[in-house]
C-alpha cells in the first residue's frame, strides 16, 4: 500500500500546468486562483447571500459551496442572480442534466427570474446532509458578451438524492458586480451553509 | 492575497503497482480537497473500480449517486449503505487511462456530513458525474483510493490539492 504523508511542500517541479481551475479542469499555476469572500450562514439562517463589490481584475470567478434548506421537501435549489437583476425580471435561462439514482433527465427554462445554481437538501433529507456545488462563472468582466455560468452539483441522502449539471445565461453585457444566491420563495439557507468566491486570474 | 490553491501531496505508482493510495495526517488548516487521478489498472477486468474512503472509516457509511453517459444511453445508478464511494459506472480495462477530479467541500468542519463531487471519465468507455456521502461529522484527516480488483498501474498520478477560503 503506498502512503504519503501530507504535508505543505512544493510540489510545482513536473505538475501539469494549466491555466484555469474551472469546474472539473485539474490544476492552477500558484498566484492565480485567489479567495475572494467567504459567507457562512448563522443561527436563524438567510433567505440569501450575496458577494458585492466583486473585484473586476479577474478572469473568471468561481463559487465553492455546502448548502441545505429548510423548506419541507427532500430536495431543493439555490437560485443565482446578478447584479441587483432579481426576481420580477426574465433575464435569465438555464439548462440541466441530471441523475436521481434510478433515471437521468433534462430540463430547461427561458425566460426565467434566476439561475440554477445547486442542488441541495431541503428539510425533509437526512439530517446533517448539505449538498455541494462548485459553480463557474466565466469571463464576468468583458461587456461585448452575456455572462455564462456552469455548474456541478448534488447531494446524496444514502437513498434520495441527485447529482446534476447546469448551464446558465444571464442576458446582461454588464460586468458582474455582485451575485446573490437565494433560497427558493420564502425559505432559508440553513445555518452551517457555507458560499466561498474565488477569482481567477 | 495569500496563495489560495495549494498542492499537498502527489503519489506517482511505480513498479507492479498499487491497489491502494492512501493520504494521511491531512491539515485541517483548509477549506476544500481537490484530488486529481490520472490512472489505469494492471488487470483487465470487468470489475476494475475506484472507490474512496475517509479516515479508514471502512464501515458501510457511504453511498453514491452517479449519472453516467456510455455513448449509447445515459442513466442514473445509486449505491446505499456502503463501505466506500464508488467513483464510476463502467469498470475500466487496463490499458484505458482515466481522469477523475474529486471535489470534498468543507473537509475540516466537525458539522456536517461529507459530500464530495467527482467528474470522471475514460477514453472508449464513458463519462460519470458522482455525488457521494459520507455519514460522518468528523473532520477528515486521511483519504484512501482504491483500485478494486487489481493495482494502480505504473505511472498513475494521485494528487492532492487544498483550497483556504477567505
Amino acid at each position: 500500500m503506498s502512503i504519503a504523508r501530507v504535508k505543505a511542500s512544493s510540489l510545482t517541479q513536473g505538475l501539469p500546468k494549466q491555466k484555469t481551475m474551472l469546474a472539473g479542469n485539474s490544476t492552477i499555476l500558484p498566484g492565480s486562483y485567489e479567495s475572494i469572500q467567504t459567507i457562512t450562514v448563522g443561527a436563524g439562517g438567510a433567505a440569501s447571500v450575496e458577494f458585492t463589490s466583486i473585484p473586476q481584475t479577474y478572469s473568471h470567478l468561481q463559487i465553492r459551496l455546502i448548502a441545505r434548506t429548510n423548506r419541507s421537501v427532500s430536495a431543493d435549489n439555490v437560485a443565482l442572480t446578478f447584479n441587483g437583476d432579481t426576481l420580477g425580471t426574465t433575464n435569465y435561462g438555464y439548462h440541466l442534466i441530471a441523475g436521481d439514482g434510478a433515471t437521468a433527465s433534462a430540463g430547461a427554462g427561458s425566460n426565467f427570474s434566476w439561475i440554477l445554481g445547486a442542488n441541495v437538501p431541503g428539510a425533509s433529507s437526512t439530517a446533517s446532509v448539505f449538498g455541494a456545488g462548485v459553480i463557474d462563472i466565466l469571463d464576468y468582466t468583458n461587456t461585448n458578451k452575456n455572462r455564462t455560468t456552469r455548474s456541478l452539483t448534488g447531494f446524496d441522502a444514502n437513498g434520495s438524492g441527485n447529482i446534476r449539471f447546469y448551464s446558465g445565461l444571464y442576458r446582461s453585457t454588464t460586468a458582474v458586480t455582485s451575485i446573490k444566491l437565494w433560497a427558493e420563495a420564502t425559505f432559508l439557507h440553513t445555518q452551517y451553509s457555507t458560499f466561498a468566491l474565488y477569482g481567477i486570474r | 492575497m495569500p496563495q489560495t490553491y495549494t498542492p499537498i501531496a502527489s503519489t506517482t505508482v511505480s513498479g507492479t503497482g498499487t491497489a491502494t493510495v492512501t493520504f494521511n495526517s491531512i491539515s485541517g488548516s483548509y477549506t476544500d480537497l481537490i484530488v486529481v487521478v490520472a490512472s489505469a489498472a494492471t488487470a483487465t477486468s470487468t470489475n476494475n473500480y475506484m472507490y474512496m474512503t475517509f479516515n479508514n472509516d471502512t464501515a458501510t457509511n457511504y453511498s453514491t449517486t452517479q449519472l453516467y453517459g456510455d455513448g449509447t444511453a445515459a442513466g442514473s445508478i445509486r449505491w446505499t449503505s456502503r463501505a466506500n464511494i464508488n467513483l464510476e459506472y463502467k469498470s475500466y480495462p487496463s490499458t484505458t487511462q482515466q481522469q477523475h477530479i474529486i471535489q470534498v467541500q468543507n473537509y475540516s468542519n466537525s458539522t456536517t456530513y461529507k459530500t464530495a463531487l467527482c467528474r470522471s471519465g475514460t477514453a472508449s468507455l464513458g463519462t460519470d458525474a458522482t455525488v457521494g456521502l459520507w455519514r460522518s461529522t468528523a473532520a477528515i484527516t486521511r483519504l484512501d483510493i482504491t483500485s478494486s480488483f487489481s493495482n494502480f498501474a505504473d505511472g498513475s498520478v494521485l494528487t492532492v490539492y487544498a483550497i483556504k477560503a477567505a
